[in-house]
């Protein structure tokens, strides 16, 4: 990581390469990203059919080591950190006092005392800051990684035919939501098995000097399989087919992340976690409202913020939308109310000055890939 | 990039071919590569009013929603309709299967404002 000085953004050690291989750079969450490099819609194909490498460097990680680092956790976290082991990794909320979600992450367990976290770019700081406040008094000792730590994430149906030649154990022994530690041309990395896109995959984590040439590597090893870089663009559209919630649309410190749907990540009954009783009171009063996915039935695109209707009565508001390349068609999310939550409901949304009917969907709206 | 010879340029990079008293608009290929892929573009009907230097439609990328502004004033007597169901049309050829609207020009002077293929290539120098 380094500074591009001129617009006061920061870099990834992959900047050149980006460059070089002529992506659109764009300003993300403080760092300069690409955000396409052959074309959105391209990239997007090219991750559901063959493979794509992504260069997801502004992630940002957490270490968190010492005697209480179980407890710690089980404590910050919304997810049941007790039922973990060595190597496995649980996606989780942090939340605050009132029920809000501070962050949404991936918690890893090296050891039952060693974890590490891997959080949002956008709240790498923010996340660290608020670790290092409930820390105080517990008998650990936490590390914000995210400078010496460069990631890489390789998806789709080809990602496994790529890496194993260039990595150094069986990755049939690699299963979904677990991760080791091993060689990937010659470079020791952490591989996991998880992704952001919905199809089978791997991220990478390993040190800055050795991110460029592992690049290279797998873009080599790819080629046969028509491996794409693929830019920030692409990683939205493909979250966004699978219903995968992102911090700051679907998720934030004042949204319910039970209306999100996402109380298959809060245990309730593990024992006290921050926001625990703001959220078992929200739990219980019932919900009132729903995240949904939602097709257009004609052209258009949803855009976060778009206005839902329905006979007309604002229901809801689009969090995230897109047009989907496997589609052809605008899909997104909303909130709505209870009531309109049902799969097949019809609604309008609002597109500039006219109405758009569409319905609520399943999510994910395309099938999903993941090796469970 | 592409500035054809034979066209006149707006600075929201419209393009702009005109024949008697029609001009048929599209935008340049600046534009679109700027844009990224098109998924959604939407034009007024024939018949509709236009103003100079007024929003008429809208071109939408994946990312980004784009207001396309009339470099001429008049009246909308064509609208391509390929680009509903193929909008991808102005990113492959944003000067001929990629047209977006003809307009019957009420003005006797539509070169007004309007910039030569030297002042536009300038223009998206500076741009960039």
């Amino acid at each position: 990581m380094s500074q591009n000085i001129s617009k006061n953004l920061k870099i990834t050690p992959l900047h050149d390469i980006h460059k070089e291989l002529g992506a659109r750079l764009v300003p993300f969450a403080g760092w300069e990203m690409p955000i396409q490099f052959n074309g959105v819609m391209a990239e997007h194909i090219c991750v559901r059919e063959k493979v794509g490498l992504f260069d997801v460097s502004h992630m940002g990680e957490i270490e968190i080591e010492g005697k209480d680092a179980k407890r710690f956790l089980q404590f910050l976290l919304s997810n049941d950190i007790d039922k973990m082991s060595n190597g496995s990794i649980l996606y989780t909320l942090m939340c605050n006092e009132n029920g809000g979600v501070v962050d949404d992450l991936l918690v890893h367990r090296f050891l039952k005392n060693h974890y590490f976290l891997c959080v949002n770019a956008s709240n790498s700081d923010k996340d660290y800051e608020w670790i290092v406040k409930h820390a105080a008094s517990f008998d650990i000792s936490t590390k914000n990684t995210s400078a010496e730590t460069s990631q890489l994430a390789l998806q789709g149906p080809e990602a496994k035919n790529v890496l194993q030649p260039l990595c150094d154990f069986s990755l049939n022994e690699l299963s979904y939501y677990n991760f080791k530690k091993g060689k990937v041309d010659g470079v020791e990395c952490i591989i996991s098995r998880t992704g952001y896109t919905g199809e089978d995959g791997f991220e990478l984590y390993l040190r800055p000097k050795k991110v460029s040439q592992v690049f290279r590597s797998l873009m080599r090893q790819g080629e046969p399989y028509g491996i794409q870089p693929i830019g920030l663009g692409a990683r939205d559209t493909l979250r966004l087919e699978m219903g995968y919630a992102l911090y700051g649309n679907e998720i934030d410190n004042q949204l319910n992340p039970l209306d999100a749907g996402l109380g298959w990540v809060i245990k309730f009954d593990k024992g006290e976690f921050v926001g625990r009783e703001s959220l078992l009171k929200q739990k219980e009063q019932g919900l009132r409202r729903k995240l949904v996915g939602i097709k257009l039935l004609t052209r258009g695109i949803p855009r976060s913020h778009y206005r839902v209707l329905k006979d007309g009565e604002h229901v809801g508001e689009i969090t995230s939308g897109t047009f989907s390349p496997v589609l052809n068609i605008g899909v997104g999310m909303c909130y709505v109310s209870i009531e309109y939550s049902h799969l097949g409901t019809r609604l309008d949304v609002e597109i500039r000055n006219y109405f758009v009917p569409a319905e609520v969907v399943e999510l994910p709206v395309v099938p999903s890939h993941v090796k469970k | 990039m592409e500035i054809p010879n034979d066209l006149l340029y707006s600075i929201e990079h419209e393009w702009v071919r005109l024949k008697d008293n029609r001009a048929t608009v599209g935008i340049t290929d600046f534009a679109q590569g700027q844009l990224g892929d098109i998924v959604f573009v939407e034009l007024p009907d024939e018949g509709t009013e236009l103003t100079k230097e007024n929003a008429f439609g809208v071109v939408e990328s994946v990312k980004t929603v784009s207001d396309i502004y009339a470099p001429v004033s008049g009246t909308v007597v064509a609208v391509n309709k390929d680009l509903e169901s193929q909008p991808e049309l102005v990113n492959s050829d944003p000067y001929g299967k990629g047209w977006m609207v003809e307009i019957e020009f009420s003005n006797s002077n539509p070169e007004q404002n309007l910039l030569d293929p030297d002042q536009y290539a300038e223009q998206c120098k500076n741009q960039e």
